[in-house]
């Protein structure tokens, strides 16, 4: 295809290689650490389900225990091995004594680590082939019911209630929505433990549990086959039980997930090193689940200032790019975010809209680009957001964005009313279908001023990677240089759940997903 | 054209012709008793002459209807009565001259997002270096000592930065308001500074989108800004009131 912009190759490639070098940076800490969440992550892949009396999640209840006497760093895919080899139990029912207080896993006797490899890898596998196997499912259906044409139409449901979710997302799917997000309860993200069963209290979202995703995925593949078309779910990776929601995800077939390896450490000051080991491992499981990831760069713009700051979200993307391609992502599981987030009151703004958001079609052409709304400058003028919304899906639709979340016009006033989400809709599927082609016409001018600007912004970006490349990322974030937002090293919310392994840690998941998806 | 400021009305095209624009959902299917039963609510709100001009079907047992119709009501706005921030806007250089004139000293403003709130974009449009729409923020003001908490601070960090920070304003934003979630942590927030006896130290501001001057005293702020407020309006009140309650 011939390309529309000139896309200096050169400062491409440098800019990748810089992405590489400070890849190398924190790999060091994520082979070096686990989380309590990891851990918790590895209890639910094994089976673990379920809350104790005082409805605590049992795996919390397990990787505290082992915790607390400070045996963690064993990782507790070996006290869960050592546990059935001991009791012949499952792991489900080896948790259930614990949460009893009828078990304490490091006092039983120490078993051959053979054994107790063997005996977690055969409960290991069988996840992974349940994974797999939902994996396949997703493409069998795909088949049956294909997805609508990219970009797709991305809409949010925020009621708290999961049942009232449910029959608004059916709505919108009806009016053309492809993919639907169910919102987060307000501070979701800062919960050290994912909530159980089915909710209907939130506040400006719903809790992430494994019932409600199970609730959303059966209601949207029954409209997805009566509309002939496959509906995709969303929900949001990230916070302090990032791999969890994943492995909820990857079990009940969930099609996306946000899910950025910065965005806890800038806007939930959540520890960096945590964040980095989170990310890492809910990224394999991802992969390994056909789960395409949606990355956060998008919220960069909401604090800092999209005309000046732009390279700074194409410098994430680089970075995102990269540890996603270390977990074993492929690049079309690549959601690369970014935001229409400029001032509307810029004469020729639109056009430096169009430069980036072109540039990065051209620099990532396979990912599913994950476009985000105006949403800094929207205002009580509903009216005129919703034209900022019709210039947002011209621009999507002329560069050719795989992931549109469609605007609000009611988006500085409330979560959207049922009919705020239609007229949305709406807006998309006209300006979609009217300009479809549009992109197909067009090359920039090779001295104009799209040009220029994109030209502008990669220049900027390769000079930012390459200088992150010689402080180190963590060094980088302590500066500031994203969102406009410093945090230190050492602080943040969850340090205290990071472990460094022992010698003999073992994940039994580490293994099958760095084999399975060719990971060195 | 004469306007009687005791019957005020919604103007169309024609003076006193009431007309007002209206949508809905409903929870019905489309079909002409749906339209029917739009056109009686908007009756009963005090519309005559109502026209159903779209009805469209969303799906799920769900309409959704754009009306016009001529309201029955006026008001008589020579007896309205409103709660206002009363201070004069200057604008950021004005603001800096006023601190070294009368004030003598750096002023010291502490903001947060307080409680769950994670969305910082009113704050930041406040507070940050850059501001919002062409005007610095607090942050640019040589004369100001800003600093931005961020985002779901709980109130007690608050006040503890305030007091070792020697604040003369904090500045409070909430922007997530469903379901009333803010008014319960803006009233702990007062409460706490109450049973510190430390709320007559701080010149107490709430902002947001959903945030009036009114609903801010009620809650027992000094004052409210709501949407369209830009840095310099909190920056004048914030120095005004230092001056004028003697505080400096």
């Amino acid at each position: 295809m011939e390309e529309k912009l000139n896309v200096d190759q050169n400062l491409v490639n440098r800019s990748r290689e810089a992405a590489q070098k400070i890849a190398d940076g924190i790999q060091v800490h994520i082979n070096d650490n686990t989380t309590t969440t990891v851990e918790r992550t590895v209890a639910r892949l094994l089976g673990i389900d379920g809350i104790d009396a005082e409805e605590i999640p049992l795996p919390n209840v397990v990787v505290d225990q082992v915790l607390q006497s400070g045996e963690l760093d064993k990782g507790i895919a070996y006290w869960i091995g050592n546990a059935m080899v001991e009791t012949g139990d499952s792991p489900q029912e080896i948790a259930e004594s614990v949460g009893e207080g009828k078990l304490s896993l490091v006092d039983l006797p120490e078993h051959d680590l053979d054994e107790v490899k063997k005996a977690v890898n055969s409960v290991a596998k069988d996840m992974y082939d349940q994974i797999e196997a939902n994996r396949k499912e997703r493409e069998e259906l795909q088949k049956e019911t294909p997805t609508g044409p990219k970009p797709w139409l991305y809409v949010i449901v925020a009621t708290g209630n999961i049942y009232e979710d449910l029959q608004q997302a059916k709505a919108a799917a009806r009016e053309g929505a492809d993919i639907v997000a169910v919102i987060r309860s307000t501070a979701q993200s800062l919960l050290d433990y994912v909530p159980y069963g089915e909710t209907t209290e939130g506040f400006g979202g719903t809790y992430a549990t494994q019932e409600n995703f199970k609730i959303m995925r059966e209601g949207l593949d029954e409209v997805g086959k009566e509309e002939g078309r496959y509906i995709q779910l969303v929900n949001y990776c990230s916070g302090l039980c990032m791999p969890e929601i994943a492995a909820m995800g990857a079990i009940e077939r969930l099609d996306m997930m946000l899910n950025d390896s910065m965005y806890g450490i800038l806007f939930r000051d959540i520890n960096m090193k945590r964040t980095f080991i989170d990310q890492y491992f809910s990224r394999m499981i991802n992969a390994h689940a056909g789960i395409i990831i949606n990355t956060g760069e998008d919220n960069y713009l909401t604090t800092a200032d999209a005309v000046e700051e732009a390279h700074t979200v194409l410098a994430s993307q680089f970075i995102n790019e990269e540890l996603g391609l270390r977990s074993g992502l492929k690049p079309e599981l690549l959601g690369l975010g970014h935001a229409f987030e400029m001032d509307p009151s810029i004469e020729d703004g639109f056009l430096m809209e169009i430069a980036q958001a072109q540039m990065i079609r051209q620099i990532f052409p396979k990912a599913p680009l994950k476009y985000m709304p105006p949403t800094k400058y929207m205002t009580g003028d509903i009216f005129k957001g919703h034209i900022m919304d019709g210039m947002f899906n011209l621009a999507s639709i002329m560069t050719g964005q795989g992931i549109q979340l469609l605007g609000m016009l009611t988006e500085a006033i409330h979560t959207p009313f049922l009919q705020d989400r239609a007229l949305s809709i709406e807006n998309a599927k006209y300006v979609f279908n009217n300009a479809r082609h549009l992109g197909d016409e067009i090359k920039f001018k090779e001295d104009g001023k799209i040009q220029k600007r994109a030209d502008k912004v990669l220049e900027e970006t390769t000079e930012m990677l390459e200088e992150i490349a010689d402080k180190g990322l963590m060094q980088a974030l302590e500066d500031g240089m994203f969102a406009d937002i410093s945090r230190p090293k050492t602080g943040g919310k969850g340090a205290d759940g990071v472990i460094e392994k022992d010698e003999e840690y073992y994940n039994p998941f580490l293994t099958l997903f760095r084999k399975g998806l060719d990971i060195k | 054209m004469k306007i009687d400021k005791t019957k005020v009305k919604p103007y169309g095209d024609t003076m006193n012709d009431g007309k007002v624009q209206l949508s809905f959902t409903l929870p019905l299917e489309a079909s002409l008793e749906s339209s029917e039963a739009a056109r009686q609510l908007a009756n009963k709100m005090g519309l005559k002459e109502v026209s159903v001009v779209e009805t469209k079907d969303l799906g799920e047992g769900f309409s959704f209807y754009v009306l016009y119709g001529k309201l029955k009501h006026s008001v008589d706005t020579t007896k309205i009565k409103v709660a206002k921030v009363e201070t004069d806007t200057m604008s950021y250089y004005e603001v800096n001259d006023f601190i070294k004139d009368k004030i003598g000293r750096k002023v010291t403003v502490v903001g947060a997002c307080t409680g769950s709130d994670a969305h910082t974009v009113g704050l930041d449009a406040i507070m940050n270096m850059k501001g919002y729409a062409g005007e610095y923020g607090l942050e640019r003001y040589p004369e100001i000592n800003a600093f931005n908490m961020g985002s779901q601070v709980p109130n007690e960090e608050l006040i503890e930065k305030a007091v070792k920070e020697d604040a003369d304003a904090i500045l409070v934003s909430q922007v997530v308001t469903q379901k009333d979630v803010h008014i319960k942590n803006l009233t702990e927030l007062v409460e706490l500074l109450e049973a510190e006896n430390l709320r007559d130290e701080f010149i107490l501001i709430l902002g947001g989108p959903r945030i009036s001057h009114e609903l801010a005293l009620e809650l027992g702020f000094d004052a409210g800004f709501g949407p369209g407020t830009l840095p310099p309006d909190a920056a004048s009140y914030i120095v005004q009131t230092l001056v004028d309650e003697d505080r400096v």
